[in-house]
């Protein structure tokens, strides 16, 4: 067998994200030479358990899971990788009266607590969850599958438009309308026809507007509900899942499925450019100076970072570059990490009850989250933020000291554009508004806080480099996903620099730990081999 | 006893009044049936104060398809088109202000609040003009089912692919990207200057429950500039208000043989065995029909005309569903002396508009989303007497505004006198901060809250279009889904209002496309001797 | 925690082996002793004591009561008598059955409706524009059934009403030693017997009136295990098991019309418009793709596949609630969704779905069973429902 050069590769992964190092595993595991290039000293990009404070291990950015499409679990083994996720089983939505709402995975005991609200909304329910069934049914094919291009008229490209047709045609008249609804009507509306009770509405709404800028009444935020029944079919909240070790577990686990396929991964290793030679990318240059040489170099970094960054963007087609700037980032979810000396002990539901172990949503009514959002509108962070809390500690021990906790808030709105920026008093302010806000529901909260780490938009710009801290690469809005997903004609991976590719988030069909992207690229540029 | 009627229309509209006309051509036995004593529905032309002649619901006729002026002989029986205003004036205060109209003082005009915004005008202008073309090819045919098995939808729906297609490979992108966009998205990518995005924006808020960063506005915005010149809106009027459409109508539909009674409200539509058996006027008179033509809203039609035990519970869930959701007031305005806004008399033939930001559009929907009355309200103001002098006593003038957000339901009380008169204070408040001279010459006023128009015009909500235009229930998906063709689940009842597709704006195509689809049908089906 | 039923406190105290299940998101016993062959025979000998408080229970009342009710159900609610009882199935549009239950004129403008599923918001979405309210009274009234040829005597001893004279299908209001009850007879296991309704704060009073007045005629509290094989025998169809709700299937091929379950005859076409009319209508004039049907399993055969593997047949010894394949030549043409041995009738018999052109009687068909752990077809023949048909029941 012959020996290679140790700096030319088959292909470069640059971003050892999620989505990169699914790229990258699927690569090597296709008999490709794979080196992965990542900035910072751990993989995962913004799936990474980090130990912040000593003792304390969190979920530093995204901290829960839903989606993982399951042929990639069963593609690169990842069980056998230490991949475990368990059910976050509840949402406990604590309200302003003293009163709470809670959704239970148990059937029965979901309805019982939902027909307390309101009897005609637990009948509801159970038809909403079968609706859901259909919907996420009807667009399992299409997230699935590399978006033809409606404008080409390539053979490839017409037959995946006629495979779509079909598809579509094919669930019949309501299954379509309904889900024509879903694509393009607020979270809130589609909501109301269903339900009455305003907790209930709020919590799941709340699904609609995390990593866009819209207000759960703006039409365009309802499909995300989708995102909820995926994984989901048996009409129980049981989407959420959480990973053994945080989610930082999930990227280690792909990270040493791609390793055990011959994959290369480097930290540390933060990369300034690709190379390219007459339109056509042969490596790229670390920021240390080091060129390394490949045969496709890939990006799972945002649409911002590859096209304007990687890319010198005079050598791109100026449509594409105007395309890029007009790519909406808009970053609106800041995170707060916490590390506890004790539980928080909720008023509305004292002690340590299984509700500990689910989540915990500040959604209290749609009303809320409006408001929430009309702060973030002018470019103030929320006053009273819609949160997502959980405390991992409660599902994996091993997170904190014996005894003691860690808990996670993912908290909206928090704009990348504040007035006068972001600093450190600002980050403190937002910190301060987060645990105010909790500790209304939880008064022990604020005296059993250890450490405290609070992240702006800003900050996951620059720890993670998400440009403008946006969770998602790019908002997850209807004028920018499938085929316009980052951009019309570039939604299929390639890039105008031949053997350049896009395999991050700000591709179809982008959002959460799915990995989808990085397969579909991965297959694609296999094709291209 | 006389031969029975073959369609009885209910409702004088613009829409209904352009189905009975195609139906009477084609030689049907066509009644129409209104409750009011003057005709037009939301179009009409009263005289709210002596002498004054106003527009008091609609402010224009809209977009008039000039195939239902040509094919109905409109001007003959006595529609008079007096000109096209294709203005809109954004005064900025000290006489100052952006105006948007034909030619290239409109390109001098956008260079004084920013010279980029001014040399992407006309790129901007003919795109809308474009993608608002393809939207109009869609409003030019009863919308086909994306799912329809049917041979003849199934050729239309690929009819309509390839003229999107055809728009080109930029073209058709951008359409697709525009539609589910906020307007203000679509308006940053291309403008800066805060007066032009407000201006333009309200276009994509005009009658809508929503602010212009909501989702699906730049549809809305497209929506209102079908058959428009650019991204201009024109006005067109008509002498002596915008009334006179539908009494040409009248007198068209009575020169084909139609039978018109107003001023006699409808109580019920009786079915029996899921067919239309008949009407019931609200004096108990029974007037068979085997094809009733409904221009009422479809909450009303399904929920208080027809009795709903006839109706599968699906369709009424639907039918509850649609979002109607009351938000502009009308003020009427009788005036001494042209307000002055320290410009040119010119300017102000056009559309007056108060939208100075996009800001300022958003916050004054934040208001109405939590039932306030907006406390700086977008407005949106004409003064018809400038073009057609008749309206007013000489010297004198009629101004008439569309003021936003006024919801229908406050969150505290009710609309009353009170809340009504505040409203108009607000909106002449408002308005004197660029025309100073105005509040000293009212010589009277007419304030419509929602509720006003709800219960004169029948319109559930007092919704101007009977439901909102958001992407969820435009097209195939209006008024509800499955049900776009005007035709509904009880045989021989149609819909022909702003209710169905496509909605407000484009006035009376929905009653010229009902029409359509209803002869189509009887040339299918033999017409039974019964 | 699950809901507890109104007679918890006499129902728990009696439980002698904690076999707890869910129904309707209450615990209920499946039997109180060990074993329910007792449990049963009191069914068919003397008289069973069975909770059925987690039925769901509407009261519907108001102007348009009678209205709403016959938009609903296909059955001609006009012809509903004042204290009468009727059973009915429901459908939605398109003429599949969402529900079945009984409904009863209390009152020229009210009624009780019960039903095995929440069915609030159907009501509600049935009842726009009407003068109607709906009441979910699930909670509030406790329901014990009173099942086997002793019941009359024992409600006959206690009760203040006219047993003597209330018919099949038939309700009186009563007190009972003080209590003021509801008494219908109906029930769900093809038995003479009666449902008894009372305030849900007056139950454990009943139960306690009902156990010492009953003591006599042997009267015997009875879980769900027995009651299960005397509705198979007796041809009492259950949702879930027998059919899915219009409102729970996933795919159309899951749903059944009235006429595919053998409740063609609750069907009233002629009557004013209901839901599902059109399409019940249709599938009147078309003729059903399905049938429902009795099987019942050749003891030879049976016998003979058990001796193949030197074995002595085994029967099952609780009613059977999930699918067997039922064959024709060797080609499946229906299922069988509920089954048990008759301990009356001495016979394996089953419920089943079958194509309509096999389910003429006496049809020699085969149905699979497993022997061990093998899949073995075993001769049957398609049977009438019910299987009993007990003259006591109706005289």
């Amino acid at each position: 067998m012959a020996t290679r050069s140790m700096s030319s590769y088959d292909a470069i992964v640059i971003g050892g994200g999620h989505n990169g190092l699914v790229a990258a595993a699927y690569l090597a595991k296709a008999g490709k030479r794979v080196l992965v290039l990542e900035r910072r000293h751990v993989v995962g990009g913004a799936a990474v358990s980090e130990e912040v404070f000593p003792g304390f291990t969190f979920s530093v950015f995204s901290y829960v899971v839903s989606l993982l499409r399951p042929e990639i679990i069963r593609d690169l083994e990842l069980p056998r990788h230490g991949l475990q996720i368990l059910p976050l089983e509840s949402t406990l939505t604590p309200l302003p009266n003293g009163d709470y709402f809670a959704a239970w995975a148990d059937h029965d005991q979901a309805r019982q607590e939902l027909y307390r609200h309101s009897p005609k909304d637990a009948e509801a329910y159970d038809e909403f969850g079968r609706l859901m069934h259909h919907m996420a049914m009807a667009v399992k094919p299409i997230i699935g599958m590399v978006p033809p291009d409606p404008t080409s008229l390539s053979p490839k490209d017409l037959l995946g438009l006629g495979r779509l047709g079909r598809h579509f045609h094919g669930l019949g008249d309501d299954k379509f309308c309904a889900l024509f609804k879903l694509m393009t009507m607020s979270s809130a509306d589609f909501l109301e026809e269903w339900f009455e009770c305003e907790p209930l509405k709020a919590t799941k709404s709340a699904s609609g507007i995390i990593g866009t800028f819209l207000g759960p009444r703006s039409p365009g935020t309802a499909y995300v509900l989708l995102h909820h029944y995926m994984g989901e079919i048996d009409g129980a909240f049981r989407a959420w899942g959480f990973a053994k070790g945080g989610t930082g577990g999930i990227s280690e686990a792909i990270a040493s499925a791609a390793r055990t396929f011959g994959a290369e991964i480097r930290t540390e290793a933060e990369v300034s450019q690709v190379i390219v030679k007459n339109g056509r990318a042969s490596g790229v240059a670390l920021a240390d100076g080091t060129e390394l040489k490949a045969k496709v170099v890939v990006s799972a970094l945002d649409p911002n970072l590859t096209f304007l960054k990687l890319l010198d963007p005079h050598e791109l087609p100026d449509d594409l570059v105007k395309g890029v700037r007009q790519f909406k980032f808009r970053g609106s979810s800041g995170k707060v990490n916490l590390a506890l000396s004790e539980l928080p002990d909720f008023t509305c539901m004292p002690g340590r009850g299984p509700h500990l172990r689910g989540a915990i949503s500040i959604s209290p009514s749609i009303d809320y989250l409006e408001r929430a959002y009309d702060d973030a509108k002018y470019g103030e962070f929320s006053r009273q933020p819609y949160m997502d809390v959980i405390i991992p500690s409660m599902i994996d021990p091993h997170m904190a000291p014996p005894g003691k906790h860690v808990m996670s808030c993912f908290v909206q709105y928090a704009p990348y554009q504040l007035n006068g920026g972001w600093n450190d008093a600002k980050r403190e302010a937002f910190g301060d508004t987060v645990v105010d806000t909790l500790a209304k529901f939880a008064p022990n909260l604020k005296s059993a806080i250890i450490h405290r780490q609070v992240l702006t938009p800003k900050d996951m710009e620059d720890m993670v480099g998400l440009t403008e801290g946006n969770i998602f690469q790019g908002e997850l809005a209807l004028q920018q996903l499938f085929f316009l997903r980052p951009l019309p004609q570039w939604a299929k991976y390639r890039t105008p620099v031949r053997r350049f590719y896009q395999c991050g988030a700000g591709t179809h069909p982008g959002g959460g730990i799915m990995g989808a992207s990085g397969r579909l690229a991965a297959v694609e540029i296999l094709r291209d081999w | 006893m006389s031969r029975a009627y073959d369609a009885v229309v209910i409702g004088a509209g613009v829409g209904e009044l352009v189905a009975a006309n195609y139906l009477a051509r084609a030689g049907q036995r066509v009644l129409v049936l209104e409750d009011h004593d003057v005709l037009g529905g939301v179009h009409v032309t009263e005289e709210a104060f002596p002498g004054f002649r106003v527009d008091t619901c609609a402010s224009d006729i809209g977009f008039l398809n000039p195939q239902i002026i040509q094919d109905l002989d409109l001007s003959t029986h006595g529609l008079e088109v007096l000109s096209v205003e294709s203005g809109v004036f954004a005064p900025v205060g000290n006489g100052d202000g952006l105006l948007l109209r034909d030619g290239a003082d409109t390109m001098a005009s956008i260079a004084r609040l920013s010279p980029a915004d001014a040399s992407r005008w006309m790129p901007f202008s003919e795109r809308i003009a474009r993608l608002a073309g393809f939207l109009w090819s869609l409003y030019c045919e009863a919308p086909p089912l994306p799912t329809s098995k049917d041979r003849k939808d199934l050729f239309a729906l690929l009819g309509i692919g390839r003229r999107l297609r055809g728009l080109g490979k930029v073209d058709m992108l951008e359409f697709l990207r525009t539609v589910p966009m906020p307007v203000a998205d679509l308006l940053d990518d291309w403008f800066e200057s805060d007066v032009l995005k407000g201006c333009l924006g309200a276009a994509g808020v005009s009658h809508l429950f929503q602010g212009p960063k909501s989702a699906g506005t730049a549809f809305v915005m497209l929506h209102h500039h079908v058959g428009q010149p650019g991204a201009l809106r024109s006005r067109t009027v008509v002498r002596g208000g915008v009334g006179s459409l539908a009494s040409a109508l009248a007198r068209a539909f009575g020169a084909s043989g139609g039978e018109l009674r107003s001023e006699t409200g409808v109580d019920r539509i009786l079915v029996r065995a899921g067919r239309v058996s008949a009407v019931v006027m609200q004096g108990g008179e029974e007037i068979p029909a085997s094809r009733v033509v409904c221009g009422a809203d479809p909450k009303r039609t399904f929920l208080e005309l027809v009795d709903p035990t006839h109706l599968d519970p699906e369709f009424l869930q639907r039918v509850q569903h649609i979002k109607l959701q009351g938000v502009a007031a009308k003020v009427n305005l009788a005036l001494s002396e042209l307000p002055d806004f320290g410009c040119s008399e010119t300017n102000l033939r056009g559309t007056i508009s108060i939208a100075p930001s996009l800001d300022y559009l958003e916050r004054a929907y934040d208001a109405s989303k939590y039932g306030r009355i907006s406390d700086q309200p977008y407005l949106e103001a004409v003064i018809p007497s400038l073009v057609d002098p008749s309206l007013a006593p000489s010297g004198k003038h009629v101004m008439s505004v569309w003021m936003q957000y006024a919801p229908y339901r406050l969150q505290e009380g009710e609309w009353g006198p009170e809340t009504r008169e505040a409203l108009g204070d607000r909106v002449i408040d408002t308005l004197a901060q660029y025309a100073p001279n105005l509040p000293a010459a009212i010589m009277d006023r007419q304030v419509l809250s929602p509720r006003d128009i709800e219960s004169r015009f029948g319109f559930t909500e007092g919704h101007f279009y009977q439901g909102d235009l958001t992407l969820d229930q435009v097209l195939f998906m209006r008024p509800v889904p499955g049900w776009s063709r005007y035709a509904t689940p009880i045989e021989g009842l149609y819909l022909a209002g702003p209710g169905t597709h496509p909605g407000g704006g484009p006035t009376g195509m929905s009653g010229y496309l009902a029409a359509r689809q209803m002869l189509k049908q009887r040339r299918r089906q033999p017409r039974s001797t019964v | 925690m699950l809901k507890v039923t109104p007679f918890h406190p006499r129902t728990a105290a009696l439980s002698q082996g904690q076999a707890w299940r869910r129904w309707a998101g209450h615990t209920v016993l499946s039997s109180y002793e060990l074993y329910h062959d007792r449990e049963y025979s009191a069914i068919r000998n003397a008289a069973a004591m069975i909770d059925v408080s987690p039925l769901y229970k509407y009261a519907i009342a108001g102007a348009d009561a009678e209205r709403l009710l016959d938009r609903v159900l296909p059955r001609d609610m006009t012809k509903a008598k004042l204290h009468q009882v009727m059973y009915t199935p429901w459908c939605d549009a398109a003429g599949k059955v969402i529900d079945d239950g009984t409904v009863s004129r209390l009152d020229d403008q009210q009624f009780r409706l019960t039903a095995a599923d929440p069915n609030l918001r159907w009501l509600h979405h049935n009842a726009v524009g009407m003068d109607v309210t709906i009441e979910d009274v699930s909670d509030s009234i406790a329901a014990v059934s009173l099942q086997g040829p002793t019941s009359r005597d024992i409600l006959k001893g206690i009760a203040e009403a006219d047993l003597d004279t209330l018919r099949f299908f038939r309700l009186t209001h009563a007190s009972i030693q003080g209590i003021p009850a509801t008494i219908s007879r109906t029930g769900y296991t093809g038995d003479l017997g009666y449902e008894i309704w009372v305030d849900a704060g007056r139950a454990v009073e009943l139960w306690d009136r009902l156990i010492d007045g009953g003591e006599a005629y042997g009267i015997t509290p009875a879980g769900i295990l027995a009651l299960d094989i005397a509705r198979i025998e007796a041809g009492l169809l259950m949702i879930e098991v027998d059919y899915v709700s219009a409102h729970h299937a996933l795919i159309e091929a899951q749903t059944s019309s009235p006429y595919e379950l053998g409740l063609g005859w609750t069907v009233k076409l002629e009557k004013g418009p209901f839901v599902g009319q059109a399409a019940l209508a249709q599938e009147k004039h078309r003729g059903p793709a399905w049938q429902f049907r009795g099987i019942e399993v050749d003891w030879e055969s049976l016998e003979q596949l058990y001796a193949e593997v030197g074995l002595p047949p085994k029967i099952p010894t609780v009613a059977w609630r999930t699918s067997a394949p039922i064959y024709v030549q060797g080609v499946q043409v229906g299922y069988a969704t509920s089954g048990c041995w008759s301990p009356l009738l001495k016979k394996y018999i089953a419920m089943a779905h079958l194509e309509s052109r096999y389910a003429r009687l006496g049809t020699p068909v085969h149905m699979e069973v497993t022997v061990e752990h093998r899949r073995k077809e075993a001769m049957a023949q398609v049977a009438k429902l019910p299987f009993l048909d007990l003259e006591r029941r109706r005289a």
